[in-house]
Order: C-alpha cells, then structure tokens, then sequence
C-alpha cells in the first residue's frame, strides 16, 4: 500500500474536523477523496503531506510516517496545493528550476513546462500569468521531484472546461507513468474520468468507498426509463409514476425486460413515447444522496 | 538530473533566489537603498557639510555612517519582517515546508540575502560620502566596522524574523516594522546627532535598544577623533555595545524560534470552521 491510514482523527477545540478516517489507497492507483466544503478532504490530506499532526490515528505513506519523516519524506513526495502562490517575481522557468533544485531527483524544466503546455510563457513573470496558467505551473512545482505520490487538493478548481481537459490529461499521464495520485475535488465528473477509487468524506467520516461505476450501490440502483404520452392516452400500467408534467417515470432494476415491455405495448398500440430516456444514477446523484446535499 | 544538493549549495541557490525577487520588488530596493541617500542629501544640504563643532566632525562624516546603519537595518530587520510576513500570508512558507528543503536552509537563505543587500547598502551609502561630501575611511578602523555590522545585521535579522513571527498578517508588519524602527532611528544618534540637545532619559532609553550600539560602534570607526585615540586596531571594538547587540540578537532568535508559523495564523482551524458553518446554514 502507497498510502495507509487507520483511525485518522483531527480535533480543533470542540471542532472533530477529522472523525475516524481510514483510507488505504494501493500503489499506481488514483484516489479520489470527494465531499462538500468543509468535510475534512483538505484537513486529510495536509495531514499526509505532513503539515498538520493527528490527534489521533496512524498515517504511512511509502511506508513513512508523514509528521517524523522529513526530508526524506519530502523528496519522494509531490504536494498540488489549493491556494496557490508562487513568487511572483520570478518566471515560469525560473520558478520550476527553483524548487527543482530542492529535490535530489530533478525533471529537467524545459520538459515540465512542456509537459503543462507553458512552452508561450517559459519566459514570463509569474504576476502576468492567468488563474488557469498558474495552477498548470502549480501542478508543474507539484511534479518537479519527479514524486512517487503525489497529493493534488482540488487540482482544477477555477479552471475553464478546456484547462480542466488538459489537466485531466496530465493527471492521467501521471497516472500511466504509475505514480500513485490523492486528490480531492467536488467536481464529479472529474473523479470519474480520473479516479480507479473514490471515498465519499461527509463531516469528518468515511460514508462510501468504491469505484466511480459502484460507490454507493450506484451499480444496482434502479434505472429510470423516463416518457411522455400525448394527452388521453391511457398509462401501460407497467409500474410507472406520473410525474406531473404529462410524463411518466418508470424506475427498474431489469432495464432490458422493462424497455422491451414499454416499447412493445406502444408498437402495438401505434402510441409515441415522446421524449424518452433510460438514465443511470450518476456520481453526482449517488454523491448528492450520500452527502445530504441539495443540487444547485 | 539527480543527487541532493549539498547545504551549502542549497543556501547559496536561495539567496541567489531571493536577491532575486529583492531586485525585481522596486519598492523595497527604493526604501532600503535609495532612501537613505536621500537622507544623507537632505541633511548634508540643509545643515551644510562644515565641521559641527560640538562632534568636531563634519556633517557627512556623521551621517554618513549613520545613516549606513540605518540602510543596513532596513535591509535586515524591516525587509525580514514584512517580506517574511507576506510571504506567510501567501501561502509561499507552507509551499516550501512541503518541499525537502530544511526550514534552516531556507530562513538562512532569506538571511543570507538580507546580509547581502545590507552590505551593498552599507558600501554605497559610503563610497557615496567619500566621493562626494570628502568621508574619511580608516583602514586602522575597518576591521571594527566590519566586526559591527556583523554583529548588527545579525541582531536585526533575527529581531526581524521575530516581528514576522509575531506580527498576525503581512499588512501589519510593515507598521510595526516601521512603528518601532523610526522613532527608535531619532534616539539613536542616527537622524538626530548627540549635539542635538536632549533630555537624559532618551540617551538612557537609546541605551536599552540595539540600534543606538549599532549606531554608534559603527559611526566611532569613521570618527577622526575616536580613531586617534584608539591604541592599535582591536581597541576599535566596542565589547559593550556588541554585548548589548548579541543579547538582542539571542532574545530575538529565541522567541523567533519559539513563536515562527509557517502558515497564517490559525488558517486551518477557522477555514474548516467557516466552512461547516456555511454549509450548516445552506441546508
């Protein structure tokens, strides 16, 4: 195991913001630590990078515990932070060679800049970069010790749809090059194109753990197969629950057998299914369920 | 490319670093080496360069030197604490702890770089005094000057990192920097000359301070008079203003130690705390 954690607690005051966490997360796997703001996702995994020290619980990461392994520790690790900062009087290049200089396994930094498309910008001032530029080059200074986990806290947050692409794709990149990668975010779309795992963090306790397609029962869960009927046509009587709109909501566990009933009951009668869809629960509905949260 | 760094190497690469960001910060390079030329202009236009006769030096010969100190404390205390500060504040302190670097490494770096522009300044404000307001420089003297702003710049950086540590956001450690640097400046023979009539207890306050000792064992090495009287080149240090530096200089260090944080104080706690709080209420 890459990263190993049992019991994991954090108190602040009265505050548990850390309540009993356990996380095991394999080496090459890419985990994904999802919750609403202020569940504990960052308060986590500060803890593994070292910045903070549990009250109670143990931490291993590459077999080391995080808050005595120091510098050894620090060299084989790569920490993508939220907030970022870098110092702004420096460039692109320069930054890059700064901090790699503090590792004792450097990527070179005509390579990493390459690497997050900053090849136009190599040359200037970090204060004159975009939000999404810099958190690319964050993710550079993340990368830079050429890190065997690596911990990414809300990796694309702020970005636009396209820099979230692009990240993706170095993230995966990442991936395939076999570096373990934590990371948290609240984009559920995210945590399913990149993660093989995912821990749904609610109020400082672990409430599922699983893969994107199963977290959650998301795998058993009922299909909904969704139509509209013109007016005066009377229901199939399959099951469905109007749903106030002239439409129809048929939930089922055997898709096949209950789409195949539906459509032949309208063939036969010559009826229109008027806009018809068969959907899964999607992460976000599993997640929404899990957290208690209302969508937006 | 592989291998760890040695130290040395490491604390040479920051204060390459940091004399870096120093240069490319016009507002610092303004106030800690433009500034106090502008002090020596001023006092020299105003008060004239004739020889003052209550010091038997002239007004370039006082200045000078003081205000060389002035430049140098600047550069160690005043940058140190507020650039430390900011730095904390924007996260950048919490970046390299999360990097291999040891916290020494880097603190010596910023130090380090600190020194570099304080003797830079030093050496202007100087080689400014000899060539144009005639300043004479003692070789005799030189050795104490240098032992002097050692012993100084080393105080006021850690009195600096202190205010960093002590100081609860980067916005506030530019006033107390300030707050406590300037008005300490009037009493410490550096704005001010002791021919200036003034009341005991400022001498005496002056005297609990480091800057006065800095001030004054540094400005005595330029001094035609103390140099005269002075027997052989070790008889310019002057142990007790060193002592009273060197206590500053361990108080300060101490307490830095004691009470420095990586990341804006309490940060954690209050961001996990507002955000609970605001998603209670959103629910």
């Amino acid at each position: 195991m890459a990263i190993e954690v049992t019991g994991l607690v954090k108190t602040y005051g009265d505050l548990r913001a850390v309540n009993g966490v356990d996380l095991s997360v394999a080496e090459g796997e890419v985990f994904a630590l999802l919750g609403p703001n202020g569940a504990g996702k960052s308060t986590t995994v500060e803890i593994l990078e070292g910045h903070r020290t549990p009250t109670a619980g143990t931490v291993r990461v590459l077999g080391m515990d995080p808050e005595t392994g120091g510098r050894s520790y620090r060299e084989r690790i790569g920490i993508v932070l939220q907030e970022t900062a870098i110092e702004d009087a420096l460039s692109v290049r320069e930054a890059i060679a700064y901090y790699g200089a503090l590792y004792p396994q450097r990527r070179r930094p005509e390579e990493l800049i390459e690497i997050v498309g900053l090849e136009e910008k190599a040359a200037a001032r970090i204060k004159t970069l975009s939000g999404g530029q810099r958190r690319r080059l964050e993710l550079a200074l993340g990368i830079v010790g050429d890190p065997e986990v690596i911990f990414m806290d809300e990796p694309t947050t702020g970005f636009d749809p396209s820099a979230r692409r692009q990240a993706w794709t170095i993230i995966e990149n990442l991936a395939s090059l076999g570096k373990t990668i934590l990371l948290t975010t609240h984009y559920m779309d995210e945590a399913q194109a990149l993660s093989d795992r995912v821990a749904v963090i609610r109020a400082g306790e672990i409430v599922a753990e699983g893969s994107p397609e199963t977290i959650g029962g998301r795998r058993d869960a009922e299909t909904q197969i969704s139509f509209m009927l013109a007016p005066g046509t009377a229901p199939p009587g399959l099951g469905e629950l109007p749903r106030g709109d002239g439409g129809y909501v048929l939930a089922s566990k055997d898709a096949t057998r209950t789409l195949h009933e539906l459509t032949t009951w309208a063939l036969d009668r010559g009826v229109d299914l008027g806009m018809l869809t068969v959907a899964r629960p999607s992460l976000e509905d599993i997640y929404l369920e899990l957290t208690g949260e209302q969508s937006q | 490319m592989s291998g760890r760094h040695s130290d040395l190497t490491l604390i040479w690469l920051q204060i390459r670093y940091q004399n870096k960001i120093f240069w490319r910060t016009p507002v610092a390079a303004f106030f800690t080496i433009v500034f106090p030329l502008m002090f020596l202009l001023v006092f020299v236009t105003i008060f004239g360069n004739e020889t003052v006769e209550e010091l038997g030096i002239t007004t370039a010969q006082f200045y000078a030197p003081a205000l060389a100190v002035f430049g140098a404390v600047s550069a160690t205390y005043t940058n140190l604490a507020i650039n430390t500060s900011i730095s904390r504040d924007e996260g950048i302190l919490k970046r390299m702890r999360g990097t291999p670097v040891p916290p020494w490494i880097y603190l010596a770096g910023r130090v380090g770089s600190a020194v570099w522009i304080a003797f830079l300044a030093v050496v202007l404000m100087m080689a400014v005094g000899v060539v144009f307001y005639g300043v004479e420089i003692y070789a005799e003297s030189l050795p104490a000057a240098l032992a002097t702003f050692v012993v100084g710049v080393a105080c006021f950086a850690a009195l600096g990192l202190l205010v960093a540590a002590l100081a609860p956001s980067g916005d506030s450690a530019p006033a107390i920097a300030n707050a406590t640097l300037l008005p300490l400046a009037f009493i410490s023979d550096i704005f001010l000359t002791p021919a200036e009539g003034r009341p005991a207890w400022i001498s005496t306050l002056g005297d609990v301070f480091p800057l006065k000792h800095f001030a004054v064992a540094f400005s005595d090495a330029f001094n035609p008079i103390e140099t005269a009287a002075a027997d052989g080149w070790l008889d310019h240090f002057q142990w007790t203003r060193f002592g009273v530096m060197a206590l500053w200089l361990v108080g300060g260090a101490v307490l830095a130690a004691r009470f420095f944080s990586w990341e804006p104080r309490g940060g954690e706690r209050r961001r996990t705390a507002r955000q609970r709080a605001k998603a209670a209420q959103a629910t």
